[in-house]
């Protein structure tokens, strides 16, 4: 097994009453595809939160290909390799597709921005889109936009939220399969939060299930869909 | 000792008389969302309006103690004609704009009033002092006050024992809550969200207008009175929070006293004191001292 | 060097004619326009704060400070040359922004423009109670010099105007560049979405931060420029009042182009003077009202009018 890129030991956050995230530990190899699924509230997002420095852990530490960052915040924890997707799309709503990737691509290197810029934009199919205003663009589009941002940076460690939300039902294969498709150009290490277990079979080399902000099984894809928790409390309440 | 009791009282006045101005401005900006700057103006208005009915009341002859009832007159007046005219007649066309642009909307409003008040009143200074002297004066461990003032006193903590009552035990304070709490929520309720906004900016202006009228005896009422006051009420509100009543009156306090305080000890920083206060509290506390900062969900 | 596009050549070609037709325009006429560039620059910091999705009402703090600063120079040092008041008046401005920028870079929307207020109110406040520094008067500022060679009235006014119009055009060309550049697209998209800005690994705060400073070392210089034009400061120019103007100098104006402020500023200063001369009781109303039709039927900005219609502006 190739060594972990990510780490957190006895990871919890509370808010008031509700444990978010209590106790969770993983490790996540390099170069591997994860799907996160989880029934509404499970802690999905806490947890991408936690990661990427957006919230402050309760307990626990988070460790990234050896080093702690555990309060570190999401700019320091992006600079260093990781970033992440949205569940609602975060663009620049006044700039135009285009321009959202030239924030971006300039703020890594300004030398060659511009073709970074393109190139990304091509490869996510945007091209058509290039010259639009982000506020104006469906909602697919926008989502797509929203991952591609994330891609800028270069990252090590992608961290998707809930890519295919609001993307209608025809599309959600083939927006998965370009996603991943320009991931696994760049050889990042993935991890996805998904609701549709179709696309998790078909992506995932390792699958976490969170209920109540706890981990309830950690596996192959096949295994953790044979689990008996699983299939009651994710799969069964599983919306839409 | 004389002085320090001296200073307290100052500040106790002059913040009961900041608290009558400055909570309809938190009323306002609570409910509609609106960082109200023509409230100098309505406060000047208030003043004019007084200035006219008490010099009528007395110059008929009528009984001097009538004066009071003019003053209060004066300020429901004012709110009544002039709040629901800017609030139907300009600001429901404004809804939905940015905070900022809605600031502009009453800085322009404040232009039109203040030469508005000129041309209705003249450029010349008007006295009442009438009411300010009839009550005669009380004295305080050896320091002698109107009782006016005392009275002034007394309004303002009518008035805000009468928010506060409101607030907590009747259904319109407590639709009014609602709506500062949560605008969106409280209208898919089915609250009439247009006539709270109708009644809000009404009263808010009626208590400008109030603070005004209580000034006019006190002070020659001239043209661009309005102006500081509007700078001094911002401040308490928001060093208060913006939106929160209690903050209103501590607020008051706090600015009273300061002020009080500089003006007995060291009247070259009487302004200035004010305002660092009000910078030292939103660096401290960025949204002032009576608001939680809010977390965004993503 | 890149060669300039559209925006930078009308600036350009601007500062020719306005420097060619300086010289043929009536003393009262110059002084309008002098005033109205020197005031466009106050326009155009607050045009980069909108961008960034900030609207200041104390910009007044360093128009303020930037007269003071240029009229203590020639006050207590007596000297009266306008390089070193202008040098002088960029320091100071620059200096106090380093310091009120850090305390203001966590603050937005109306914090942001209430902070700002009540800093340009504590300047107000010292001022008027500074005796020796002429309390609510101020005190007359005169220039006898540029740069070492001394002036003669006429020539005075022709070089103020020159400067004003050539400051103008440079600030305006530097600020379409910085805005082009990748450090000045960060203003839009801090405005639009700060947390996707940090998601991207630049500083929000910082970005804030420095536009802040850019914006105060421009209004700076335009109080310095005021002050040697007018001739006379007084704590005025830090009331609240002041910066008020400027802000809806800049919703006029709209966001669209650099060269909007300069615009802005002239129709404003025509506005402000023949509503003064015609109705001097009612000038303000015409100002309140004027601005309440701009909010209403111009949420853009005048630049809508000539602007390319239909094209969402940046
Ligand atoms: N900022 C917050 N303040 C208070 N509670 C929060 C906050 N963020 C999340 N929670 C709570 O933590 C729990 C986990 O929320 P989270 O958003 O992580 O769920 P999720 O698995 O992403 O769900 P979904 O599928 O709906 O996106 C929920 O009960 C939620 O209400
Ligand atoms: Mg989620």
């Amino acid at each position: 097994m190739a060594a972990a890129i990510l780490e957190t030991r006895g990871l919890s956050k509370t808010f008031g009453a509700v444990a978010a995230a209590s106790n969770i530990t993983i490790e996540i190899a390099e170069d591997t595809v994860v799907g996160l699924i989880g029934g509404n509230g499970a802690g999905k997002t806490t947890f991408i939160n936690l990661v990427t420095g957006y919230l402050k852990p309760t307990s626990g530490s988070i460790r990234y290909r050896g080093r702690d960052i555990t309060r570190l915040a999401p700019r320091q924890v992006t600079r260093l390799g990781i970033c992440r997707s949205f569940q609602i799309p975060q663009v620049f709503d006044t700039l135009t597709a285009y321009e959202n990737l030239l924030v971006g691509t300039g703020i890594v290197d300004s030398k060659d921005a511009a073709e970074a810029a393109e190139t990304i934009l091509a490869r996510f199919g945007l091209a058509p889109f290039r010259d639009a205003v982000a506020g104006v663009l469906p909602e697919g589009v926008r989502k797509l936009l929203d991952i591609a941002m994330a891609l800028v940076v270069k990252p090590r460690l992608l961290l998707l939220d809930e890519p295919t939300s609001g993307v209608s039902a025809g599309e959600k294969f083939a927006i998965m399969d370009l996603v991943l498709q320009a991931v696994r150009a760049a050889a990042v290490t993935v991890l996805f939060v998904e609701h549709d277990m179709e696309i998790v079979r078909r992506h995932a080399q390792r699958v976490l299930a969170f209920y109540d902000g706890r981990i309830i099984a950690d596996g192959r894809s096949e295994a953790v869909f044979a689990d008996a928790d699983v299939r009651r409390l994710v799969v069964g309440e599983q919306p839409c | 000792m004389g002085h320090v009791l001296a200073v307290v009282i100052d500040g106790i006045i002059y913040s009961s008389w900041l608290f009558i101005i400055a909570v309809g401005l938190t009323l306002i900006y609570g409910v509609m969302k609106i960082l109200n700057l023509a409230h100098g103006s309505f406060y000047a208005l208030g003043a004019y309006a007084a200035a006219s009915l008490v010099g009528r009341w007395l110059s008929a002859g009528r009984a001097p103690f009538g004066s009071y009832a003019m003053l209060i007159l004066a300020a429901i007046l004012v709110g009544l004609v002039v709040g629901p005219l800017i609030e139907r007649g300009l600001l429901r066309f404004m809804y939905g704009k940015d905070e900022i642009v809605l600031v502009l909307v009453t800085y322009a409003v404040f232009l039109i009033l203040e030469d508005a008040i000129k041309l209705v009143w003249g450029v010349d200074a008007y006295f009442v002092s009438e009411p300010y002297g009839l009550l005669g004066s009380l004295s305080i461990a050896g320091l002698t006050y109107p009782v006016y003032s005392a009275a002034l006193v007394v309004v303002s903590l009518l008035v805000g024992a009468a928010f506060a009552l409101a607030l907590k035990r009747t259904r319109q304070g407590k639709l009014l809550t609602a709506v500062i709490q949560d605008r969106e929520i409280s209208a898919a309720m089915g609250i009439d969200v247009r006539r709270v906004y109708l009644v809000t900016f009404t009263l808010g202006t009626m208590l400008a207008a109030t603070g005004g009228a209580l000034t006019a005896p006190t002070v020659s009422v001239v043209p661009g009175m309005g102006v500081e006051v509007i700078v001094l009420a911002f401040a308490v509100v928001v060093i208060g929070g913006l939106g929160s009543f209690a903050g209103a009156a501590l607020g008051s306090l706090i600015v009273g006293m300061v002020r009080s305080a500089a003006v007995h000890y060291l009247p070259a920083v009487e302004l200035f004191s004010v305002y660092a206060v009000m910078a030292v509290v939103l660096i401290a506390r960025p949204k002032g001292l009576f608001r939680a900062l809010e977390a965004r969900k993503i | 060097m890149r060669a300039p596009d559209r925006t930078e050549k009308i600036a350009l070609l601007g500062l020719f004619a306005l420097l060619a037709g300086g010289a043929f325009l009536p003393q009262w006429a110059l002084f309008l326009v002098t005033l109205a560039l020197a005031k466009g620059l106050v326009v155009l910091s607050l045009l980069l704060l909108m961008r960034t999705g900030l609207v200041s009402f104390g910009h007044g703090l360093y128009y303020c400070l930037g007269a003071y600063a240029a009229g203590m120079v020639g006050q207590l040092l007596h000297v009266g040359d306008a390089a070193v008041m202008l040098l002088v008046a960029l320091a100071v401005s620059c200096a106090v922004a380093l310091i009120v920028g850090l305390l203001l870079a966590s603050y937005r929307g109306i914090f942001f423009a209430m902070l700002s207020l009540a800093f340009s109110m504590i300047l107000y406040g010292l001022l008027v109670k500074s005796a020796a520094l002429g309390s609510t008067d101020g005190f007359n500022i005169t220039v006898t010099a540029a740069a070492g060679a001394s002036l003669s009235s006429a020539s005075r006014r022709y070089l103020l105007f020159a400067l004003s119009a050539s400051f103008a055009a440079m600030a305006a060309v530097g600020m379409h560049r910085f805005l082009g550049s990748h450090l000045g697209r960060l203003a839009p998209a801090v405005r639009d979405n700060e947390l996707r800005v940090e998601y991207l690994g630049a500083s929000v705060r910082r970005v804030v931060y420095l536009n802040t400073i850019i914006a105060a070392a421009l209004t700076g210089l335009a109080g310095a420029l005021t002050a040697l034009v007018v001739g006379h400061i007084d704590p005025e120019m830090a009331y609240w009042t002041t910066s008020g103007e400027f802000v809806f100098v800049a919703i006029l104006s709209g966001t669209a182009s650099v060269l909007a402020p300069f615009l802005g500023s002239l129709l404003f200063e025509l506005l402000r003077s023949f509503a003064y001369q015609y109705s001097p009781n009612t000038w303000q109303m015409v100002v309140g009202a004027a601005m309440l039709l701009v909010i209403m039927f111009l949420p853009t900005g005048l630049w809508a009018v000539f602007g390319r219609r239909g094209k969402r502006v940046a």
